[in-house]
């Protein structure tokens, strides 16, 4: 592979990592406030069938964007009503999220398939686009993956850094005593479930506007699982997501490459490498329990009975 | 009761069975014929789905006075295709066509519950009394493609992306690069798997990824559009595949192989009505008009054009044959011997490649 190869190579990485990384950065927040929601495929779907709706509808692919953001809100506000209003189980419902996801995209999407769309408008920065190597990844990217990207220091700082966040975090790690305190434990929850859809909707909107782009259904294709796995495999850090949500688009974009100059294994191998990774990552961590432990939120999962 | 007065016992209730069927067959036949078709992918996949959905709506268009027809969409390969199927046979469908290989099995086990129904099963190999097996000659419209390709290309790479690594794809692959080569010996062809027949995001990432490698035209055997608009995004050249793909790209597509199975459904159709149906195999080509080349990008120079219409005829009359020797595989070992043409059996069963293919094919 030569050197020019690189640069291509690099912003297919960033591309194929940006799904991921509004999927993950969304769900990373609500489990930090101690909700464990498996939906994140349904509501990518959902915000993909929607976004591109609403694109097709408008021919505005911004528009697109919001709508494709509102989606998984209401989607996920749904999962909100049930677990968090219903005391539902959060797994089955996050599960039931998902295949309902599945089935409502493809029925609203029906007259949608095989719909050509405008491409999203690339921000493209004169001159710099052809700078050797870092040229086209750092600068000709298309807008979702700057905002992405800018989602990483963005969510960090505001879990970390604000006073919200803060209250966010304890009502993850201890609804208990958060609401002893005085806080609004369904409300706050309901609000991360509510950003944590909207995150879900932004990356389904990207892949059916911008990466691939085209309505299909089921089109994510099992990314809504990786981003959740992402989220362990963070150990719930914003910038860990931006590195493991990297790992994984490069090597997604590696193995195409490899087949296309002749690398001699097994296809079949190497499309399984971006999962084989995700496992073996998994496994690597699990084995360090209190490092799990110690970013895990406490709460995670544990259905909070109001008194 | 020994197994022979057994035999007799079950051959008389079969008579029995015959008989009504037969009676009820008369009362029947004032109804209309109802036939039934089994998609593997939505009807609007604009792809290979799509097409059979066209050639049931020329039924319906044909014959719509004598037939009724049904069809269930995003039948998923296996035990559901089963359930499908039986649900088709049982609800009074006569004729069931079954699109996909993987309802070989399924098509073949409701066939033998229900003798007096007739099936038709998409791409594969196993026939039975009532089980007809039809296909196409997709690797004939390949080589037409091959020609245009060979003449458009710049950059003497060609990416090529194919869905699993079967006799039908990698026939594709050969019969391109071959007639590819024909007119550019420089040429090679990169071949992606992306082990799916219909995976948007990752067509898409493999047309990318090998543009990135210099490819300048994206052939695809594949049933998505998604290839095709990458490479109009990039403002390069596509071939597409099963339906006319011209308008995901009107800049890139150069041409694409687009089955045509209406005439074959109306024919099949019409020979149940006539009481000929015969259950045989059906394997057409250009010449059968079971597949064609989409309209050709009007950026292809006259010339070219007639080198292509060119190979596309001699096919058609019998004069080309997209495999003929000498043909050589990777490493140089002849395959195909000069003076000679593979046999079906051959192409059938192919799983090598021709030179110029760059990537080993998987086993």
């Amino acid at each position: 592979m030569s050197i020019e190869v690189i640069g291509p190579v690099v912003a297919a990485m960033m591309t194929a990592a940006t799904p991921l990384l509004f999927a993950a950065l969304g769900e990373l927040v609500v489990e930090k406030s101690g909700v464990l929601n498996l939906g994140v495929e349904g509501m990518m779907l959902g915000g993909a069938v929607v976004g591109f709706a609403v694109t097709v509808a408008t021919g505005s692919s911004t528009l697109g964007f919001v709508a494709g953001a509102a989606a998984g809100a209401v989607l996920a506000s749904l999962f909100g009503l049930l677990t968090l209003g219903l005391l539902a189980n959060q797994v089955a419902t996050g599960l039931a999220l998902t295949l309902f996801g599945v089935g409502l995209s493809s029925l609203v999407g029906q007259g949608y398939v095989g719909h050509p769309i405008a491409d999203v408008p690339e921000l493209r920065i004169p001159y710099l686009t052809t700078l050797p190597i870092i040229g086209q990844p750092l600068f000709g990217q298309s807008l979702p993956v700057y905002l992405a990207l800018a989602a990483v220091p963005a969510v960090h700082w505001f879990l970390f850094r604000t006073r919200a966040g803060l209250v966010l975090r304890a009502v993850g790690e201890n609804h208990t005593a958060a609401h002893a305190l005085g806080y609004k434990v369904i409300r706050i929850r309901f609000l991360a479930v509510l950003f944590g859809g909207a995150m879900s909707g932004l990356a389904g909107a990207y892949l059916a506007l911008d990466y691939t782009p085209m309505w299909a259904e089921g089109m994510t294709a099992g990314r809504g699982w990786i981003a959740l796995a992402l989220v362990v495999f963070a150990t719930w850090k914003p910038g860990r997501v931006l590195a493991g949500a990297w790992l994984f688009g490069g090597v997604t974009i590696l193995q195409l490459h490899a087949q296309g100059v002749g690398f001699a294994v097994p296809s079949q191998l190497l499309s399984m490498l971006p999962y084989l990774a995700t496992v073996l990552v998994l496994v690597l961590i699990s084995r360090d329990v209190t490092r799990i432990r110690l970013n895990a939120p406490a709460s995670l999962g544990k259905i909070f009975y109001p008194d | 009761m020994n197994r022979r007065t057994m035999g007799k016992a079950l051959m008389g209730a079969a008579a029995v069975v015959a008989l009504t069927s037969l009676g009820s067959g008369a009362v029947w036949a004032q109804d209309k014929l109802k036939v039934g078709f089994v998609y593997v992918g939505p009807i609007g996949d604009f792809g290979y789905s799509y097409q059979h959905e066209q050639g049931r709506l020329a039924v319906e268009k044909a014959l719509g006075d004598k037939v009724t027809t049904t069809y269930v969409e995003n039948v998923p390969e296996g035990a559901d295709a089963e359930r499908v199927i039986e649900q088709l046979a049982a609800s009074g469908h006569k004729l069931i066509f079954t699109t996909s290989f993987g309802f070989m099995n399924p098509t073949l086990k409701v066939a033998q519950r229900y003798p007096d129904v007739k099936f038709e099963h998409a791409t594969g190999y196993k026939r039975a009394k009532n089980v007809a097996t039809y296909s196409a000659r997709f690797y004939e419209g390949r080589s037409v493609a091959g020609t245009i390709v060979g003449k458009m290309t710049k950059s003497n790479i060609i990416g090529y992306i194919g869905s699993f690594p079967i006799p039908e794809v990698v026939s594709g692959i050969n019969a391109f690069t071959i007639a590819l080569r024909e007119q550019n010996p420089k040429a090679e062809v990169r071949v992606v798997w992306v082990n799916s027949w219909y995976d948007p995001p990752k067509e898409a990432e493999a047309a990318k990824a090998l543009i990135d490698q210099g490819a300048d035209v994206i052939v695809q055997h594949t049933d998505s559009s998604a290839p095709v608009q990458a490479a109009e995004e990039r403002g390069l050249w596509a071939v597409g595949q099963s339906s006319d793909m011209t308008r995901f790209g009107p800049k890139a597509h150069l041409t694409g192989i687009v089955d045509d199975w209406n005439g074959y459904y109306i024919q099949r159709v019409q020979a149940v009505l006539d009481g000929t149906w015969k259950a045989e195999d059906t394997w057409g080509g250009l010449k059968d008009k079971m597949l064609y080349l989409a309209p050709y990008n009007p950026a292809i120079p006259a010339e070219v054009v007639a080198l292509a219409n060119k190979v596309r005829d001699g096919i058609m009359d019998g004069s080309h044959h997209s495999f003929t020797g000498p043909i050589k595989d990777q490493s140089g070992k002849v395959m195909i011997p000069a003076g000679q043409h593979a046999s079906d059996e051959q192409i059938l069963k192919m799983d090598w490649f021709v030179e110029g293919v760059v990537g080993k094919l998987p086993k």
